[in-house]
């Protein structure tokens, strides 16, 4: 079976609905999907849920799908960083669902993990545990809160093999191995492409079973959202 | 006088101890890492999934793959990993964590904590702080005493918590409090910043609290 695509939207086509739901790796604009998320922007589908730590910033990552209102629903940890995220969230038009970013990526582990419930110590006490089960374990209370799948994953890796398996680089891995679990379809981009058997089977992050669509990223594009250094001058002085 | 952000950061860094993993949080508790004493070892854990934090890289080295909680440039060390957010919130949920220092709106005499939403404001999201207070074993919280002339130290938090009963330690600029996580509440104020008066504090304090300034060190 072949699961290597020429392109994101060759990777993505037939595959999008109106009314899904896609969830997309990354953390900030680190590992961020951008050729999958630029390909579901040019696929036109709408009233999408997206599951994924941030909403991007504004013209980058999935920022780009608020551009064009795709997006109906988000699951996220933070969203700060996002100005037309505000003004679609205040004006009613955007869903929003917050999730402790612990619990957000416990929901989607236990998501591709075939667990529906898990019950979590974060959030006791506040406004996330309110309607869910809470229940006391060894004399502390836990809320329950619910696995996470969905139709599609898009994850970005940076290297991968015509198998599937996937090798994430320094903190670009964050939530694309749990989201590579958890999407029904889970298509992953990958700035090396290398021959099956040249990864080192013991350095795999995420084994090819879970990954069904690939697609060659070579010129991924990357951004800094806070740059931040020190200078040698002084280092030196 | 009041302490300043880095005598703030400096006072939280004597909480440190030789071995620890330790969460940072942004603002304040970030400056802690340059006043951790060269005589202990510290690893500093990131939730996005790194532990063994080293400093911002040189100009022209930052690597857009490598990133801290609060999306800066940073740099590897040799101890360095690197994990998925799920094995990271795991390390923090799981108790493996020994501290965490972060940033507060309110705490209160109970040790609630609040610090991640103002009602009527639009709001940005918790991240990981729900997950770090509810997990992490002893949390240390660093803030100014008051925010425009309103106490931060109440009796009870108004704005939407955070974390039941969580607080360990708070650290102002005014003076430093133990709180009780189980039991009856129990907030004593342990140090007063150097200049700082006990009235002041009284004035500028919502929450009850007991004094006990046998041990006060000015930093």
């Amino acid at each position: 079976m072949q699961k290597v695509y020429s392109t994101a939207a060759q990777a993505l086509a037939g595959q999008l609905r109106d009314g899904m739901s896609i969830m997309s790796g990354g953390f900030g604009l680190c590992g961020i999907p951008q050729a999958l998320i630029d390909a579901v922007r040019l696929s036109g589908a709408r009233e999408l849920t997206v599951i994924s730590n941030n909403a991007g910033v504004d013209g980058v990552g999935l920022g780009t799908l608020l551009e064009t209102r795709q997006i109906r629903k988000m699951i996220s940890s933070y969203v700060g960083e996002n100005k037309l995220f505000a003004q679609q969230f205040l004006s009613g038009e955007l869903e929003l669902e917050f999730n402790p970013q612990g619990t957000l990526a416990e929901r989607i582990r236990a998501g591709g993990a075939g667990i529906p419930a898990f019950f979590t110590k974060t959030g006791v006490g506040t406004i996330i545990a309110e309607g869910k089960p809470v229940q006391e374990f060894d004399g502390e209370l836990y809320v329950m809160e619910r696995g996470l799948v969905a139709d599609i994953a898009l994850v970005h890796a940076w290297k991968g093999d015509h198998e599937g398996n996937l090798v994430y680089r320094k903190t670009a891995r964050n939530f694309n191995p749990v989201m590579a679990t958890a999407g029904r379809l889970t298509i992953a981009e990958v700035e090396h492409l290398v021959e099956t058997g040249e990864i080192d089977a013991d350095g795999i992050h995420t084994p090819g079973i879970f990954v069904s669509r690939i697609v060659h990223v070579p010129d991924a594009e990357k951004h800094i959202e806070q740059r931040t250094t020190r200078s040698r001058l002084e280092e030196n002085a | 006088m009041a302490r300043t952000r880095d005598q703030m950061a400096a006072r939280a860094a004597r909480e440190l101890r030789d071995g620890f993993y330790v969460n940072l949080g942004i603002g304040i508790p970030t400056l802690v890492a340059n006043y951790i004493p060269p005589s202990i070892s510290v690893t500093l854990q990131s939730e996005n999934g790194m532990l063994g934090m080293g400093p911002f890289p040189f100009e022209g080295e930052e690597d857009p793959d490598l990133i801290n909680a609060g999306k800066q440039t940073i740099t590897e060390l040799p101890q360095t990993s690197f994990f998925s957010s799920a094995d990271s919130f795991g390390m923090i949920r799981g108790g493996h964590i020994d501290l965490s220092i972060l940033g507060a709106m309110q705490v209160a005499e109970n040790g609630d904590l609040a610090n991640w939403m103002i009602p009527g404001k639009m709001v940005k999201g918790m991240g990981g702080a729900m997950d770090l207070v509810a997990g992490v074993n002893r949390v240390v919280v660093v803030m100014e005493h008051e925010a425009r002339g309103e106490p931060k130290l109440l009796r009870e938090c108004t704005l939407p918590l955070t974390g039941q009963r969580c607080a360990d330690l708070v650290i102002t600029d005014l003076g430093v409090f133990t709180l009780a996580r189980k039991g009856e509440p129990r907030m004593v104020l342990i140090e007063l910043a150097e200049g700082v008066s006990l009235e002041e504090i009284m004035a500028k304090t919502q929450a009850r609290f007991e004094v006990s300034l046998g041990q006060q060190v000015d930093a």
